[in-house]
């Protein structure tokens, strides 16, 4: 199996899985596609050598925070949509709008590869992904940040609770 | 037998556009917020490969704290979805219109 192939295969499936997260009618069938895609992206990841981000993707996403989602929607018991939906002008709105947007991100892409060193390929820099070098960048460059990072799950967390929270009638 | 930067860029580009005719088409607020982190993944996919292909890791660390990021607009987003949906009783978007009365 090349490593083309691999690609082919994970990114038609992560395609399928984002449009079956936008068709879909129920907001649990969304969510498990979602998952899917998180899963096939974190299989990119390991094509690029990226180990650590590909585990971390599993687990943050694909485990905490889909779980998370899963858990709002069957909490708040939200039916599924009909099947059959009016076709309003949001549709048309919305479908020049994203051709618009892939337009510029096509020549966005097309004009600014040759940016980059041809040369290099993904071959070249096998170990770059690897635990070892991703903690020792994240410890010594960007310890601060990090640091920064803890402050602002530890404010989400209490602002979610705050937010969440059933406000008793005195 | 590599794979080209440009493949990954492309795909990356494609599922930002999913996520962007997500949020624009969709009126169930839960799935306008997992549209939302499914642009952030098309961008990690874009950083992770622009990363490799010039041999720095700094687009990995900015990946790991956009993912840390994600979590907590996921935990405070769904939190305001549930404080809305107590006052509302529901999830579309349409009957969202707080601010305008």
């Amino acid at each position: 199996m090349t490593p083309q192939f691999l690609f082919f295969c994970l990114a038609i499936v992560a395609i399928t899985a984002a449009l079956g997260m936008l068709i879909a009618r129920s907001p649990v069938s969304s969510a498990l596609w979602l998952i899917l895609n998180l899963f096939c992206v974190a299989g990119l990841y390991l094509t690029m050598n990226a180990q650590f981000l590909a585990v971390v993707q599993v687990l943050v996403y694909a485990g905490a925070i889909m779980v998370l989602f899963l858990f709002v929607i069957m909490l708040l018991n939200v039916a599924a949509l009909p099947s059959v939906r009016d076709i309003d002008w949001r549709l048309g709105v919305g479908f020049v709008l994203g051709v618009a947007l892939l337009a510029q991100l096509s020549y966005a892409i097309a004009s600014s590869t040759d940016l980059m060193p041809a040369e290099v390929s993904l071959e070249s820099t096998v170990a770059t992904g690897s635990v070892e070098v991703v903690a020792k960048e994240l410890f010594t460059r960007f310890a601060m940040p990090l640091e920064m990072i803890g402050v602002l799950l530890l404010a989400a967390t209490i602002g979610a609770v705050l937010l969440a929270r059933r406000v008793s009638p005195k | 037998m590599e794979i080209p930067v440009d493949w990954y860029l492309a795909l990356s580009a494609i599922l930002f556009l999913l996520g962007v005719i997500g949020v624009l088409f969709r009126r169930n607020v839960i799935i306008i917020l997992m549209s939302i982190e499914l642009m952030l993944n098309a961008v990690n996919i874009s950083l992770v490969a622009l990363s490799q292909a010039t041999g720095d890791v700094s687009g990995q660390i900015l990946v790991f704290f956009v993912m840390s990021v994600a979590a907590a607009e996921a935990a405070v987003g769904l939190a305001i979805v549930i404080a809305i949906f107590r006052n509302k009783l529901s999830v579309d978007v349409n009957d969202f219109n707080l601010f305008k009365h």
